[in-house]
């Protein structure tokens, strides 16, 4: 079970800034441990982002973004009091989803 | 050939010259500058959501939550106990920390071996629930100030303890912790070190600590901190929640007196 994001929303001049923090290993697959075994890859594929139910952004990500991943996008005309929805799913089939309003 | 380097040398000079009357900026302003762009998004806010989950949840072999902790200001109480801690605790007879409290509170309500726990590597199993729970409780206390109890007599001592581990020389490189942090202005490498024998301000310190370090993505509570200085001057490790490491973070917190927390905080 992965742990929950934080996700904080701010309205500004008829948009909402997004803040996300994901906890995630986001291990790239190159990494040996002391054994001298490669780690396998371990990170988020798709993340997924929809205000009020609805798709406003989809990203691909891969091995290269860092642990415990910080995304911040901005919405264009998303209001204080809706509901901002974002969604991960990693290489091994885990998933996430976290809701916040906007404040 | 001769002439050729010094006209080079020449202009690197010159250039040098140029760059550092456009960036007047020191080494460790830039570093400031990277933390204040790391301060929006703490991935220590992740740890601080698991610990307060952690603290309401049932595990253990007894089944129970946490919510019967007595961190110092009675059953239950997490605001402000951080900057209250170490302190003495009449149920154990010991001076405790954080962390060492709620090894206690995990073994006595939930039942987990304190022993075990306390042999457990930092980041693994409980040691990493341990350390969201200290993540949280330090954030609780958020913008508070310091203030240790000296008034009961073990507490003198921790004192006194810590004083004297703090500056005791020892190991191959003839190393305290008073050679890093017994005076203005040292450093290692980049970082800035504060002047421990005295408050060295708000949030520096003993006032940073529990702190999510980016270089290493892990979360790290005031044992690890303390555990670590005694890697880097080469001593053997401390046992985690020790007397030891107690008494050399009471000292610590009790010089910082007054000074307002800032844990957790966020590190290089």
């Amino acid at each position: 079970m992965a742990d929950p994001m934080r996700i904080r929303a701010q309205s500004s001049g008829g948009n909402a800034v997004v803040r996300v923090l994901m906890s995630h290993e986001m291990e790239s697959g190159q990494r040996r441990d002391s054994a001298g075994k490669l780690v396998p890859a371990w990170h988020i594929m798709e993340v997924t982002a929809s205000h009020n139910g609805k798709t406003v952004m989809t990203a691909e990500w891969g091995a290269a973004v860092a642990k415990n991943p910080f995304l911040q996008f901005t919405v264009k005309g998303a209001k204080a009091g809706d509901k901002i929805t974002i969604n991960w799913k990693d290489n091994k089939g885990d998933s996430r989803t976290d809701e916040a309003t906007i404040s | 050939m001769y002439k050729k380097t010094l006209w080079g040398a020449a202009a690197c000079a010159l250039l040098l010259a140029s760059a550092a009357a456009q960036q007047p900026k020191t080494a460790s302003q830039g570093i400031d500058e990277y933390r204040a762009m790391l301060q929006d998004g703490n991935p220590a806010d992740l740890f601080e959501a698991k610990g307060e989950g952690l603290w309401k949840q049932k595990r253990g072999p007894k089944n129970a939550t946490l919510e019967q902790c007595d961190l110092g200001k009675g059953p239950g109480v997490f605001k402000g106990v951080f900057v209250e801690l170490p302190r003495y605790f009449p149920d154990t007879k010991r001076v405790q920390d954080l962390e060492s409290r709620l090894l206690t509170c995990m073994s006595t309500l939930q039942g987990f071996d304190e022993a075990e726990l306390a042999k457990t590597a930092f980041g693994r199993g409980e040691q990493n629930n341990l350390t969201a729970l200290a993540t949280w409780i330090a954030a609780e206390s958020k913008g508070m100030k310091f203030n240790l109890s000296q008034s009961h007599a073990q507490e003198k001592v921790f004192y006194e303890v810590g004083k004297r581990l703090f500056f005791q020389r020892a190991g191959s490189h003839d190393f305290s912790c008073a050679s890093c942090h017994g005076e203005e202005g040292k450093r290692i490498r980049l970082q800035d070190l504060p002047r421990l024998t005295q408050n060295p301000g708000d949030g520096v310190g003993f006032a940073a600590w529990p702190a999510y370090r980016v270089s290493n993505g892990q979360m790290w509570g005031m044992q690890q901190r303390l555990n670590d200085c005694y890697r880097q001057q080469r001593f053997p490790y401390p046992g985690f929640a020790s007397d030891a490491t107690i008494a050399l973070g009471l000292y610590l917190g009790v010089n910082s007196k007054g000074a307002v927390s800032i844990a957790p905080a966020i590190k290089r």
